[in-house]
């Protein structure tokens, strides 16, 4: 009877085990960016804990992934070449679907941490994340109109890559800084934590940053939309005062 | 100090705004130039979205040439009557081009003719005025009276109409022509067509030089003020925020830029413009005629 009672207990809390063997519990330091008139770029810190309720797995280390992803938007990538000698737009790719913003930051060497396999599953890294269906069928090269996307809004800070920029304490503790540039787009950023052991993801968690302007900044965004008549004939006057004005001042100085 | 700018969503440093109005401004103020010539690409240069550029900059134009208009009315150095005639003229070209500019959007390349209408229009004005200006400073110095032409075809146009303020009494019919055909350039180069136009009135319709600019900047603020509101109403691309950073250095620059201009002698004040027009002429046509660091660009979908 003992002994019915103890498996019976062993395997109670077998059962969560058997669940999920590793559980991320998440905080953010800000779970809202508010851009203000003043906004110049936010940091933002993705910090967590790994809950298990079994002692840690022998075998390779845990390693932590973290991506950011904006709002995805299609984008049309043109390319020059030379013409009559001079430098025109000639074949043009249009990019199915590409966040405005997207931030892969590791705690290692992307190939340590992350399988092929697993990256082409979940959709981890900058190529991954962007969607491109295909192109017209003049152009044989498409993959380097992508390549191009990525290099150009890496080289804005739009698309960052962090190799070591998870810190990984016991197994269990990790933490992430994640810098968001001023040039941000409004709209909910996608924000995924995945564990890896040995480069295969062992669990996951996902949560959203809410990025929207708020204040002045939200109220002429809005008029400018719903009601463009009245914000165009508001431009003007102000440029019309401002012109009067700098004129009515320097009159006034001349006396 | 960065300022988050709400349409363009991009944060710019406010000081750099304030000191590119203002130089801009000082032009504007000196030669009845609008200045969006210059001050667009300068805004693509920071950054701000070509479409964002061209709409804001309009509405800044609008400041800058109020301000302007207002000091060389004190001078009585404006020909109103003239103005309004260059004006029915713009406006007739400015609905003519934005016609022409959607036709040729739709044959794709527009990018391009725009850049050459640029270079080529720029080039050619700019090198007229710069010889003949240059022929002129010769002929004060060796004490030469500029001949004046007193009499050519335009003279025998009907429909004429006295204009005081310039000295003139000609066809009303050269003016609207100078005033569609500018108007339809600067529909189709996105801008407020300034710097054709003060050329097209001293040497096609023989005003005096002090006279143009203040007569240029009158028309301008309409055709600006027109396409600001067209761009503000279909693309919703007019940053005010970015707008009233611009006008702010524009129109305390307009009015040290006309003070300037005031001092100076008209031949000069020519060659100058000309000189700036050259410059700006020869560096487009170096970024056609040079392989560019980045071959790709990126633009919104749909817009081919």
């Amino acid at each position: 009877m003992r002994a019915l009672l103890a498996f019976v207990v062993v395997l109670a809390t077998m059962v969560p085990a058997a669940r999920a063997a590793e559980e991320i519990v998440l905080g953010l330091s800000q779970a809202e960016v508010s851009i203000t008139t003043n906004f110049d770029g936010s940091e933002i810190l993705v910090y967590g804990a790994v809950k298990r309720e079994t002692p840690v797995p022998d075998g390779p280390e845990l390693q932590v992934i973290v991506t950011v992803a904006g709002p995805s938007a299609p984008v049309l990538v043109r390319r020059k070449e030379k013409r009559f000698g001079i430098w025109v737009n000639t074949d043009a790719v249009e990019v199915d679907l590409a966040p405005s913003y997207y931030a892969v930051v590791t705690s290692g060497p992307l190939g340590d941490v992350l399988k092929q396999v697993e990256d082409l599953r979940h959709g981890i890294t900058i190529p991954r994340a962007i969607r491109s269906v295909g192109a017209p069928m003049s152009i044989t090269d498409s993959p380097t109109f992508t390549q191009a996307l990525i290099r150009i809004r890496k080289k804005a800070d739009q698309y960052q890559l962090i190799p070591g920029g998870v810190t990984v304490d016991d197994q269990t503790l990790f933490r992430a800084a994640i810098r968001l540039p001023a040039a941000l787009t409004e709209g909910a950023y996608d924000t995924r934590i995945f564990l890896t052991r040995g480069g295969n993801v062992v669990a996951q968690y996902q949560t959203t940053i809410d990025v929207r302007k708020v204040g002045l900044e939200r109220w002429l965004y809005t008029l400018s939309r719903e009601n463009a008549f009245l914000y165009g004939l508001m431009s003007l006057a102000i440029a019309i005062a401002a012109g009067w004005g700098a004129s009515a001042i320097f009159s006034l100085f001349r006396r | 100090m960065l300022i988050y700018l709400p349409i363009a969503e991009i944060s710019v440093n406010a000081f750099l705004l304030l000191g590119l109005g203002g130089l801009v401004g000082v032009l504007s103020g000196m030669f009845g130039v609008g200045g969006g010539f210059l001050m667009t690409p300068l805004l693509f240069f920071i950054g701000i979205p070509p479409a964002v550029a061209v709409a804001t900059e309009a509405n800044q134009i609008v400041a800058s040439s109020f301000s302007g208009v207002l000091a060389h009315l004190k001078r009585k150095t404006v020909d109103l009557r003239m103005g309004t005639v260059l004006l029915i003229g713009g406006l007739i070209g400015a609905a003519l081009g934005v016609m022409v500019f959607n036709y040729l959007k739709a044959l794709g390349q527009v990018d391009l003719l725009v850049k050459l209408c640029y270079v080529l229009f720029l080039g050619v004005i700019g090198g007229l005025m710069f010889f003949e200006s240059l022929k002129a400073i010769r002929n004060t110095k060796s004490g030469k009276l500029p001949a004046r032409k007193k009499h050519n075809w335009i003279h025998g146009l009907p429909f004429k109409m006295r204009f005081r303020v310039s000295g003139l009494y000609i066809s009303v019919i050269p003016p609207v022509l100078v005033g569609i055909s500018v108007g339809i350039l600067a529909a189709i180069m996105g801008v407020g067509g300034g710097f054709i136009m003060v050329p097209a009135m001293i040497y096609l319709l023989g005003m005096p030089t002090k006279v143009v600019v203040g007569t240029s900047l009158f028309q301008i603020i309409f055709v600006t003020a027109f396409t600001t509101m067209l761009h503000a109403t279909t693309n919703f691309t007019v940053d005010i925020v970015l707008a009233v950073l611009l006008l702010v250095g524009g129109v305390i620059g307009a009015q040290i830029g006309t003070r300037i201009g005031v001092k100076m002698k008209a031949e000069q004040l020519r060659i100058l413009l000309a000189i700036m027009v050259l410059a700006v002429s020869g560096k487009l046509a170096f970024d056609l005629l040079v392989q560019p660091a980045e071959l790709y660009s990126l633009g919104a979908a749909g817009e081919h």
